[in-house]
């Protein structure tokens, strides 16, 4: 008898607290997992808390630092159905695999029709699998050619006027003793540069991406294949990439491009806003910044189009979100081209509408930013496969370090490689 | 407190008699059941932090299974282990992890014992600050250490090119991380900084439980003080020594940061941990991750009896129970 009074007691107390705690504050939380920035995106979710009038709020969830460790939590926390996630920045090249696994919730057609209306396609394609878009474009990033005027002229090239050829820029750096910004690095960043050195050439590193794993056929094994390890080859052999080209990424590529040997860097727009703050800093001087061209990314042949790198986030939507109907009106909210403007001044992440760049205030920081629209629309996505990741470490392992690559034998290395990691035939 | 030798001699005479099976006297057994009920507990906490998810693994490793694609998921055997051990990545890992080992291990053997001594010998007054400043490294993150020798030695922030370049074959154009023996020598060098002052803590507790009277009378013999390190000192702290090598070994046959954050495999420095983090976590294959962490684990297991057998290593007396 006793026992069952103080049973009864408990359980009211237990439910008092449950009643406190939900009746303070009926207003749904919705959970954005971000990729760490310089504050946009928290500064977005405040906006849109704001603007939704007490109909959902948002708060921000920071995921790691590297792509691949947000892809390494992202998934381990979905399969197991993990309900706080709502809204999530996602990488390009890990939505095909994360909607195959049917962790993305699915778009309403007239939800897509709206947030891909004035997008560059670079940005529509890399948020598309199996036909459908599954995840919202927010911004899109894409690499320049950016280049030292005074070595340019000196090798009588003008890449702003003329499209340069990644053979012209090699030999304009041999001539004048100088390095090319390149990145050699054993990470995505070999990949990003890897994958635009083939689609330049015409080729795709994957000819089926929607084939299960065991049937997927590689396109690197071919004449575009290797051009893309010819140019890598010519770069490396002649030390045109500096002394520290087998670990050199985007940062490392920006800090050789600005010293007294930098030429021609391929390179995202952050380069220039972490240029500006330097000088601003006083750590590098105004005439470096003078001197700064950009143009298009090169061409592998003359007279062809070149097909620049594609990254930036796009928003997927958590399925196991119990507010899917509110994550997507938020991510709506979120992707707004005012938004966007906001996001690429402050952020200097480039924005997928392109609507966001007649904003004034894009111009004037940007001055670059009608190429990068430009470049945004010629750009190539990363192989859109469900086994992505594979794909990527096995470029790495078979083109690295950049010394040791040849058109004869890293191609088919790579090939074989993949092929028989999906097969389940090999670790990576 | 016996020698070692003494020591030996007694578990030799313990064992004969299990083996003869002399039966037990009444306080011989109550002890024994004391023994269990004290240790119990901590054994079955042991069985389910430990048997547990190693029980699990294998069962994992025997099937095909993505964690993204779980509807796939397919029983197969023990092709996983078949795919594993026919791959030369896997051998190459196993290759790279024993270089390491044995490197580190025995360079840190001869540090640790020189720092031992300094420590064991040091004026009362100086010891806690020596033993402080000796520790230092061991206290440090292993993460946080990696990555202080990774901007060290990076071509791009480091330091070590421009106040090294006297060197013979270090200008400011090396690149540490570009290739293999240079890689795996900064990966050396911070394991070995890292952990050295565990193996001299380690090897101090051994020096502590040489008798004294013993080093008189090789002193009043004439000994000199090599004749007594080698025939007094090591003889009589074996047992610190194997147990100190013995755990070093099986915490650098497991080595992941250093690699993970200097060059995250680059230049074949993969070793066998990082193989099974990558099937793991990166690549989401539980079943054949679950198979290396499954073959590393048996790795352990090896290292630990080809001591305890080979080299005779008996825990007990290192803690100077007997």
């Amino acid at each position: 008898m006793r026992k069952g009074t103080v049973r009864v007691a408990a359980a009211a107390v237990l439910l008092a607290g449950l009643a406190a705690c939900g009746s303070d504050d009926s207003t749904p939380t919705l959970t954005w997992y971000i990729n760490p920035d310089n504050g946009g995106q928290v500064e977005l979710a405040r906006r849109c808390t704001e603007a939704a009038d007490g109909a959902y709020r948002i708060q921000t969830s920071l995921l790691p630092r590297e792509a691949s460790a947000q892809r390494e939590q992202l998934a381990r926390r979905l399969a197991a159905n993990d309900s706080s996630i709502d809204i999530i920045s996602l990488d390009p090249p890990f939505i095909p695999e994360l909607a195959e696994a049917g962790f993305l919730a699915e778009i309403p057609d007239d939800v897509a029709e709206a947030v891909t209306e004035n997008v560059v396609q670079g940005a529509i394609d890399g948020a598309t699998w199996r036909d459908e878009l599954v995840a919202v474009p927010f911004w899109a990033n894409t690499q320049l050619l950016w280049y030292r005027r005074s070595v340019a002229e000196a090798a009588g090239l003008d890449p702003e006027n003329e499209p340069v050829t990644w053979q012209q820029i090699i030999e304009a750096a041999q001539s004048q003793d100088k390095y090319l910004g390149v990145q050699g690095i054993r990470a995505e960043a070999l990949t990003v540069w890897i994958n635009a050195l083939v689609t330049s050439a015409g080729g795709e590193i994957i000819d089926n991406p929607e084939a299960p794993a065991d049937q997927v056929q590689l396109g690197l094994d071919t004449d575009a294949g290797r051009a893309a390890a010819q140019i890598i080859e010519d770069i490396a052999r002649n030390g045109l990439g500096g002394p520290g080209l087998a670990n050199e990424d985007e940062n490392a590529s920006m800090l050789l491009f600005q010293g007294d040997r930098g030429s021609f860097m391929v390179n995202w727009p952050f380069v220039w806003a972490a240029t500006l703050a330097g000088v601003e800093a006083g750590n590098l001087d105004q005439s470096l910044v003078d001197d700064i061209g950009w143009a298009l990314y090169p061409a592998v042949a003359e007279g062809e189009e070149s097909r620049p790198p594609y990254g930036g986030i796009s928003l997927g939507i958590g399925a196991f979100s119990e507010h899917t109907d509110l994550a997507i009106e938020a991510a709506q909210c979120i992707v707004q081209p005012d938004n966007q403007a906001y996001y690429m001044v402050t952020n200097g992440n480039p924005a997928s509408n392109t609507e966001a760049y007649d904003d004034p205030e894009v111009q004037e920081t940007f001055p670059m930013a009608d190429l990068i629209r430009e470049s945004l629309e010629a750009a190539a996505p990363r192989p859109q496969t469900p086994y992505y990741n594979e794909v990527s470490t096995g470029l790495q392992n078979t083109w690295h370090p950049p010394s040791s690559v040849t058109p004869d034998s890293s191609p088919e290395e790579a090939t074989t490689l993949i092929t028989e990691v999906l097969k389940g035939e090999r670790l990576l | 407190m016996s020698t070692t030798s003494a020591a030996a001699g007694e578990v030799g005479q313990a064992a004969g008699g299990n083996g003869g099976k002399v039966p037990l006297s009444d306080r011989a057994r109550s002890e024994r059941r004391l023994g269990w009920w004290l240790a119990g507990p901590a054994f079955v906490v042991m069985l389910l932090v430990t048997a547990y998810p190693i029980l699990q693994a294998f069962y994992e490793s025997l099937f095909r299974f993505r964690l993204t694609d779980p509807d796939a998921r397919e029983f197969t055997w023990l092709n996983n282990y078949w795919v594993v051990l026919t791959d030369s990545v896997w051998w190459r890992a196993v290759g790279v992890t024993v270089l390491i080992t044995v490197i580190t291990v025995a360079v840190e053997a001869v540090l640790g014992f020189a720092l031992a001594l300094v420590m064991h010998r040091a004026l009362t007054t100086l010891r806690p600050i020596l033993r402080t400043a000796i520790l230092v490294p061991y206290a440090i993150i292993t993460v946080v250490s990696a990555f202080a020798w990774f901007y060290a030695f990076d071509i791009n922030s480091g330091f070590v090119n421009s106040w090294f370049g006297w060197l013979p074959g270090i200008s400011e154009n090396t690149n540490w991380f570009g290739e293999f023996s240079t890689s795996v020598f900064v990966i050396i060098a911070s394991e070995i900084w890292k952990t050295t002052p565990f193996i001299s803590l380690l090897l101090l507790a051994g020096l502590a439980q040489v008798p004294e009277d013993l080093q008189e009378a090789a002193k009043v013999d004439g000994a000199t003080w090599w004749q007594r390190l080698y025939k007094v000192t090591i003889p009589n702290m074996k047992a610190a020594i194997m147990v100190a090598l013995l755990f070093r070994t099986l915490d650098a046959f497991r080595i992941f940061d250093n690699v993970f954050i200097m060059t995250q495999g680059a230049n074949n420095t993969e070793v066998v941990s990082f193989l099974a983090y990558r099937q793991t976590i990166s690549r989401l294959e539980i079943g054949l991750g679950s198979a290396v962490s499954v073959l590393l684990f048996l790795c352990v297991v090896l290292i630990s009896f080809l001591f305890i057998k080979l080299f005779k290593v008996d825990l007990a007396s290192a803690r100077g129970e007997r």
